[in-house]
């Protein structure tokens, strides 16, 4: 079982830490160049995915563990709706990041990371989420043969 | 290949045939100068879809079902009409290009010359995606939010009785 899929096994733990480290590149330098939170979170999702696969699904919730990620796929969307409701109480409009920073420029750059983040947190949790979702139907129906 | 698509029984290639039409298709936009959608459509539509969809064919089984065989005129009807309309809708519309469309006249200036001094951020995108359309946004979000808890009741829900 440890020889099988030997060169899948050795390259994909050679690329994920920089699957990981696109991903976070992608979302934090957003501002820069291409990308931002959608694509960071589905690239942050598919090194989980492509773990899962190669690895098994069991290997790979032990690290995103499916409470946590259900909380994290939470956590971003209210992270968005805060952000929102912040220019709210700082007496902005729902969604005004102007009011966030004492500027309005840094305001507003404050406001555009800080919801991008939301993005990026929401997407690869929902991404991850699902797969194991679907992976964990196999799993079910794969039991009862064995 | 969208013939091939249609054509073809082996679930599998059709799979295989619609991520290579997306990375196709993102290509396409890099050739257009849309960097961010062409990223995006790699990312998703080359990417997790076509796992997703393959995850979905273990599932269900990677064969279509024969079909009833003879030829079937109202959906046909149906699709030409459609696609004659849309077409027909096209002729009227500025072409390729045209700086004087309504689209390049409307507020997209204003974005180009304002944004990266009122937003700080130098990628109109970014700054238009999360700023200008903020509302936007946050309704895609809260779809992909919506989808996700829908698929975890679905599919997931069992899971939590077998432990």
């Amino acid at each position: 079982m440890v020889r099988r899929h030997f060169i899948l096994r050795v390259t994909t733990k050679l690329l994920m830490p920089f699957i990981l480290m696109f991903a976070l590149y992608v979302q934090f330098h957003g501002d820069f160049g291409p990308g931002g939170g959608f694509q960071a979170g589905v690239i942050f999702g598919a090194g989980f995915i492509l773990y899962a696969l190669i690895y098994g699904v069991e290997a790979a919730e032990q690290v995103a563990r499916p409470w946590l990620i259900r909380i994290v796929m939470a956590f971003g969307l209210l992270l968005y709706l805060g952000v929102g409701y912040l220019g709210m109480v700082l007496g902005g409009e729902f969604l005004d990041y102007n009011v966030l920073s004492s500027s309005p420029v840094g305001g507003q750059h404050l406001g555009i990371t800080l919801v991008e983040f939301g993005v990026g947190t929401t997407v690869a949790a929902t991404m991850i989420t699902v797969f194991f979702s679907f992976a964990g139907r196999m799993r079910r129906r794969s039991q009862p043969e064995q | 290949m969208a013939i091939g698509i249609v054509r073809l029984d082996n679930l599998f290639a059709v799979v295989m045939l619609s991520g290579i039409y997306s990375l196709i298709s993102a290509s396409l936009f890099v050739t257009l100068d849309a960097v961010d959608v062409a990223f995006t459509e790699a990312s998703v539509g080359g990417g997790i879809a076509t796992v997703l969809m393959l995850a979905t064919l273990a599932l269900t089984g990677d064969t279509e079902k024969p079909g009833k065989g003879h030829l079937q005129i109202l959906p046909l009807a149906v699709v030409v009409l459609t696609g004659a309309l849309l077409i027909y809708g096209t002729l009227d519309m500025p072409s390729f290009g045209d700086p004087m469309a309504p689209i390049h006249q409307h507020v997209a200036p204003r974005y180009i010359e304002e944004a990266p001094r009122a937003t700080g951020i130098p990628n109109i995108v970014t700054s238009v995606l999360a700023s200008y359309r903020g509302y936007d946004t946050m309704g895609e979000l809260t779809v992909i939010f919506t989808a996700g808890i829908g698929v975890i009741l679905i599919l997931g829900a069992r899971r939590r009785r077998d432990d």
